[in-house]
C-alpha cells in the first residue's frame, strides 16, 4: 500500500511521521494542521496549529483566544516547510478558510481533501482539484442516492413556501459554521431583500463571515419579543433550536432543514421537518467520483462517511482503494458543544 | 408530472391540515385540466395499473446499477421507490443538450401507462424515469407500486378542491361515486364556471347528517316532546343504496360515512341488499356483527373492517347486518326533504313490507322524561335493551320535524354517549409532536401495575396524544423533561416506579384482547382526562382491573 513514512492513521488521527505533525486530530496534540473550522476537525488544546487564518480565526472564535500556544498562517498555494515536509494549503469549497492540505515529501505527494464540495457557493472560494499520487476523501454523502440538486433551486422552495403561507415564520436550521451563511447568500441571490433573522448561536460566526467581506444584506438578531411578530419571514438557526422550546413563540412555524440528508425522506421525517431542503457543504456522489478522478490519484484513502461504498467503486474503476474508519468525525451539529448549549 | 411530484413530497412532510389543504387547493388553482383531474384521481386512489408491478422496477434498477452499490442504497433508504429514484442514472445533461424534451405531463404518463402492453412495459416506464426529475421519479414510482398513500386523503383532496369556489365537501361527496377521471365536470362546477354535474349512478352516496353531543345540563332547555329517542349502537355509520342502471341491472353500494365504497369488503350485505324483493332504497344506518340475533361487540365487528380480500371463514364467523336508522329515498323517490317522523314511518312499513335478509329496524325508546334518557342511558337493559345493551354507546335524540339536512347541524340531532371507562395509570414515556406541537412531548405511553419477577412492575398498556389543555400540556411537557431518565430519538423515558412517577386518568371506550401488545390489552380510543397530580405511582391502577373491562360494555361509573 502507500508509504506508511508520509502519513498513517492513528488513533489520534492522520499522522505524518517524517514531519511529525497531524492532520485535524481528534485529541490533543503538539503540532496540528487544521483544514477548516468545524468542531469534529478543530478541536482545542493542541501546542501549536497550522492553519488558514480564517480557520484560525474561527478556531479562536469558538473557543476563546487561548486555543492552542502557538498558531501559524498557511495561505492557500503557498508551501510551508513543516520539519522537511512541505505541506501546502488549496481552498476546498466547504467552508469559509477551509482547506485542503497537500503534504510532499518529494516523492510522493498526498491530498487530504478535509470536508469539501463542488457545488456553487457565494461565500467561500471554490474547490481546487490538485494532483497527487494518493488521494484522501471524505465520504459523509458517498452513496449513489446521495444526488444534491441545484442548491438554487432548493431555496426556490422556501421562497415558494414563503409566498404561499406569508402568515407563517419560516425557520431555517442550518450549520452554524458556514450552511448558515450560505443560506443567507444564496436567499440573497434569489431576490429576498427582507431582512434575514438569525438565532443568537449563529450570530458570531455571521458577523465574522460579514468582516470577511461576505455579502449577506441585512441581518437581524431574534429577540424574544420579535419572535411573535416573524409571519413570513426567514430565521436562521441552528438545526437542534426547530424543535427546542425556543421555537413555539413563532407564528405557525415551518420547520425547514436545510442539509444534504434531507434526500432521505426518512431521515427528514424522523427530525420532524416539515420543508426539507437539499443543500450542502459537502460532495454529493457524483461530485466524490468526479473530484477522485481530476486528481488522477493512483490510491484513494477514505476517511469518514459511507467508507466502504466510495472504496467499492474506487476499486471498480481500477483505484487500490482503502477506508480509513477514522472515528472522530462526522456531523459537525453532532459534535459541535457550542450547538448544542445553544 | 414534476409539478404534481412536488405536491406529494410537499404535502407528506406538511403537519397542519390547514397546510396541506392550502398546497393542494394551489395546486388545482394552477394546474390545467386534465392533469389536476387525474392528479385528484391519483390522490383518491381512483387509479391503478395493471402491468406496472415492483418487479419490473427492480429489474430496470439491477440492469442499470452496480449490485453491491444498489444494495448499500437500499439498505440505507429502505424504500424501493425513494432508493430507485435517487439512483436513477438519468441521462446526461450533455448528451441531451438544450434539446431535452419537456417532462411528460401526469396526462400523457397515464395514458402510456394504460396503453402499453406488458411486454412493453419495461422500455416504456424506463423511458419515463429518464424524463423526469428525482421528485417525479418517487410520485411515478409510489403511483404505480400503489403506495401513493403520503398524508392526503381523498377527503381531504375534495375539501380542497370545494375551497376553489364555496362548495361544501359534503356536496362533491354526494356527485363523486357517479363521476370519473379526470373530472372536467367536476372542476369546472367547483370553480363555478358550470352546474352541479350530472350524474346517472343508480346508487348514489348522499352526504350523512351528523349529530352534535349532549350534556345532561343542555338537556333542561330542550322540550322532551319535540324528540324520539333511539339507541346509538357501537358500529360503524353506513349508508345502504341500490337501484337500478339503465340496463335494468340492480347496482348495489355499501357506504362508509365519509362516502367510501366499502362494498367489497361486505359480500353477505350486498347479497341481501341487491336481492330483488329489496327494491330501490338509500338506508342509512349501522354496520354491526349480529350472531344468532344478536348484536356482537365492535372488536367482532373489526374483524371485518380494513381488509383487502374477503375471507369467507371470517364472513360466516362474523355475519355482517345492518341497523337501519332512516330511510333516505325509496323508488327514485328523495325523502330527505320529509321530516324524521315522516321517514320513520316509511322506514318501518319499509322494513315490514319487504322483510330483508340482514337489515333490521332500529328500535324506538319510548319515553316521558329526560330522567327516563339518563336512567336508559346509564342502563339500557332497564329500557328493553336486553342482551345487547353491551352494544349500545348512548341515546341519539332527533327532533321529530328534523327534516334530512347534510352535515352538522347544530339542534335538529343530539347524541349522548355513556360515559366512558376510565383507568389510573402510569406515565412511562413521551414523545414529541408533530407540527405545532413538535416542540412538546405530546404523545405519552402510559402503564398498569403487574405482578413481575422482582415485585410490582409497570406494563404498558396504551398511548394518548389528546385530552389535555394547552395549558396541561406545558404542565405535562415540562414535567417530562424534568423527570427524563433515558432519551431514544424523539421518545423520552421518564421517572416511574413506586414513589415518583405521574399517574394519568385515561378515559376510553373499551378493551380488546391484543396478541400485538406486551399487556395483552389494547384500549379502544384512549385519551387523558385527567392528570392527577394529587395520586401517587403506586396507586394507579393494576393491569387486571383491565382485563376484567375485555368484553365488558357495561357502565362502571353511574
Ligand atoms: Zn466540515
Ligand atoms: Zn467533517
Amino acid at each position: 500500500m502507500a508509504d506508511p513514512l508520509l502519513l498513517t492513521p492513528t488513533p489520534a488521527g492522520l499522522y505524518c511521521p517524517a514531519g511529525d505533525f497531524y492532520i485535524d486530530p481528534v485529541r490533543a496534540t503538539p503540532r496540528a494542521l487544521i483544514t477548516h473550522g468545524h468542531a469534529d476537525h478543530a478541536r482545542a488544546g493542541h501546542d501549536s496549529v497550522l492553519a488558514t487564518r480564517q480557520t484560525l480565526d474561527i478556531m479562536a472564535l469558538r473557543y476563546g483566544e487561548n486555543f492552542c500556544q502557538t498558531r501559524q498562517i498557511a495561505n492557500y498555494g503557498e508551501a510551508v516547510n513543516v520539519n522537511g515536509v512541505e505541506v501546502t494549503f488549496h481552498p476546498a469549497g466547504h467552508v469559509l478558510g477551509s482547506a485542503q492540505i497537500c503534504v510532499c515529501d518529494g516523492k510522493k505527494r498526498i491530498v487530504v481533501s478535509g470536508d469539501y464540495k463542488r457545488e456553487h457557493d457565494p461565500t467561500c472560494p471554490p474547490f481546487e482539484p490538485i494532483r497527487c499520487d494518493i488521494f484522501i476523501s471524505e465520504a459523509t454523502f458517498a452513496l449513489p442516492v446521495f444526488r444534491h440538486p441545484d442548491s438554487r433551486r432548493e431555496v426556490g422552495k422556501l421562497l415558494s413556501s414563503l409566498a404561499l403561507f406569508p402568515e407563517r415564520a419560516h425557520l431555517v436550521g442550518a450549520y452554524s459554521l458556514g450552511k448558515a451563511q450560505r443560506m443567507m447568500a444564496l436567499v440573497r441571490e434569489a431576490g429576498w431583500d427582507k431582512p434575514i433573522w438569525i438565532h443568537g448561536a449563529v450570530e458570531k460566526i455571521t458577523d465574522y463571515y460579514i468582516r470577511e467581506g461576505v455579502e449577506l444584506g441585512e441581518i437581524r438578531k431574534v429577540t424574544a419579543a420579535d419572535r411573535p411578530k416573524l409571519a413570513g419571514e426567514i430565521v436562521l438557526c441552528p438545526p437542534s433550536a426547530i424543535q427546542d422550546l425556543w421555537s413555539r413563540k413563532f407564528p405557525d412555524p415551518v420547520a425547514a432543514f436545510a442539509s444534504g440528508w434531507m434526500r432521505v425522506r426518512a431521515r427528514a421525517r424522523q427530525r420532524g421537518v416539515e420543508l426539507p431542503l437539499i443543500v450542502s457543504d459537502h460532495a454529493d456522489w457524483d461530485d466524490l467520483c468526479t473530484t477522485i478522478r481530476e486528481t488522477q490519484c493512483s490510491e484513494l484513502w477514505v476517511t469518514h462517511g459511507e467508507a466502504d461504498a466510495l472504496a467499492h467503486w474506487a476499486s471498480t474503476i481500477g483505484l487500490r482503494a482503502k477506508p480509513l474508519h477514522l472515528v472522530g468525525y462526522g456531523d459537525e451539529e453532532e459534535t459541535s458543544g457550542e450547538e448544542a448549549a445553544a | 408530472m414534476n409539478s404534481f411530484a412536488e405536491l406529494l413530497d410537499r404535502v407528506a412532510f406538511e403537519h397542519s391540515r390547514n397546510g396541506k389543504l392550502r398546497l393542494m387547493a394551489d395546486f388545482f388553482r394552477n394546474t390545467p385540466d386534465p392533469d389536476r383531474g387525474w392528479a385528484l384521481a391519483a390522490i383518491t386512489g381512483a387509479l391503478t395499473f395493471r402491468h406496472a408491478k415492483p418487479a419490473i422496477i427492480r429489474q430496470l434498477i439491477a440492469e442499470r446499477t452496480d449490485p453491491v452499490l444498489f444494495a448499500m442504497s437500499y439498505d440505507y433508504v429502505g424504500d424501493l421507490s425513494e432508493t430507485v429514484a435517487l439512483l436513477w442514472p438519468a441521462p446526461d445533461e450533455a448528451s441531451v443538450g438544450h434539446n431535452r424534451p419537456p417532462a411528460p405531463t401526469l396526462t400523457e404518463i397515464i395514458e402510456l401507462l394504460d396503453e402499453t402492453p406488458k411486454a412493453g412495459m419495461p422500455v416504456a416506464l424506463a423511458g419515463l424515469l429518464d424524463q423526469l426529475d428525482e421528485t417525479g421519479r418517487w410520485a411515478l414510482l409510489k403511483l404505480i407500486t400503489g403506495s401513493l398513500r403520503v398524508g392526503a386523503s381523498a377527503r381531504l383532496a375534495k375539501t380542497a378542491l370545494a375551497s376553489l369556489g364555496n362548495l361544501e365537501p359534503n356536496a362533491i361527496e354526494e356527485v363523486w361515486p357517479g363521476l370519473a377521471p379526470p373530472y372536467l365536470d367536476l372542476f369546472a362546477w367547483a370553480e363555478g364556471r358550470a352546474l352541479r354535474p350530472v350524474t346517472s349512478d343508480p346508487a348514489p352516496f348522499h352526504a350523512p347528517m351528523l349529530a352534535h353531543a349532549i350534556e345532561e345540563a343542555d338537556l333542561a332547555a330542550l322540550d322532551p316532546k319535540d324528540f324520539v329517542a333511539e339507541w346509538k349502537w357501537d358500529g360503524i355509520r353506513v349508508q345502504a343504496v341500490v337501484g337500478c342502471d339503465a340496463d335494468g341491472q340492480r347496482v348495489g353500494r355499501l357506504y362508509s360515512r365519509t362516502g367510501e365504497d366499502i362494498s367489497p369488503a361486505f359480500p353477505d350485505v350486498m347479497e341481501a341488499l341487491c336481492a330483488a324483493t329489496f327494491g330501490d332504497a338509500a338506508i342509512d344506518g349501522e354496520l354491526l356483527v349480529v350472531r344468532a340475533g344478536k348484536v356482537d361487540s365492535f372488536g367482532a365487528l373489526q374483524q371485518r373492517l380494513n381488509r383487502k380480500k374477503v375471507d369467507v371463514k371470517l364472513v360466516a364467523e362474523y355475519p355482517a347486518h345492518v341497523r337501519a336508522y332512516d330511510l333516505l329515498s325509496e323508488a327514485g323517490e328523495d325523502l330527505r326533504t320529509l321530516t324524521f317522523s315522516e321517514r320513520r314511518a316509511r322506514l318501518e312499513n319499509f322494513i315490514a313490507m319487504r322483510r330483508p335478509q340482514r337489515f333490521d329496524l332500529s328500535a324506538r325508546v319510548a319515553f316521558q322524561s329526560w330522567d327516563d334518557i339518563a336512567r336508559y342511558r346509564r342502563d339500557p337493559a332497564s329500557a328493553g335493551a336486553g342482551e345487547e345493551a353491551p352494544a349500545i354507546e348512548g341515546l341519539m335524540l332527533k327532533r321529530a320535524d328534523s327534516i334530512y339536512t347534510p352535515g352538522r347541524p347544530k339542534g335538529p340531532w343530539w347524541k349522548w354517549k355513556r360515559d366512558p371507562f376510565t383507568v389510573d395509570a402510569v406515565l412511562m414515556y413521551a414523545q414529541r409532536g408533530h407540527g405545532k406541537r413538535s416542540s412538546f412531548y405530546s404523545d405519552y405511553t402510559f402503564g398498569c401495575w403487574r405482578e413481575g419477577a422482582q415485585g410490582d412492575e409497570l406494563v404498558p398498556v396504551g398511548k394518548a396524544y389528546f385530552g389535555f389543555t394547552d395549558a396541561e400540556l406545558k404542565q405535562l411537557d415540562k414535567w417530562v423533561r424534568d423527570h427524563t431518565t433515558n432519551r431514544f430519538g424523539p421518545v423520552r423515558e421518564v421517572e416511574a416506579n413506586r414513589t415518583i412517577g405521574l399517574v394519568l386518568e385515561i378515559a376510553f371506550e373499551g378493551v380488546q384482547r391484543s396478541t400485538r401488545h406486551k399487556s395483552g390489552v389494547a384500549m379502544r380510543f384512549p385519551r387523558v382526562s385527567r392528570i392527577r397530580w394529587d395520586k401517587p405511582a403506586r396507586e394507579a391502577d393494576r393491569l387486571e382491573a383491565l382485563e376484567a373491562l375485555i368484553g365488558e360494555r357495561k357502565q362502571t361509573s353511574a
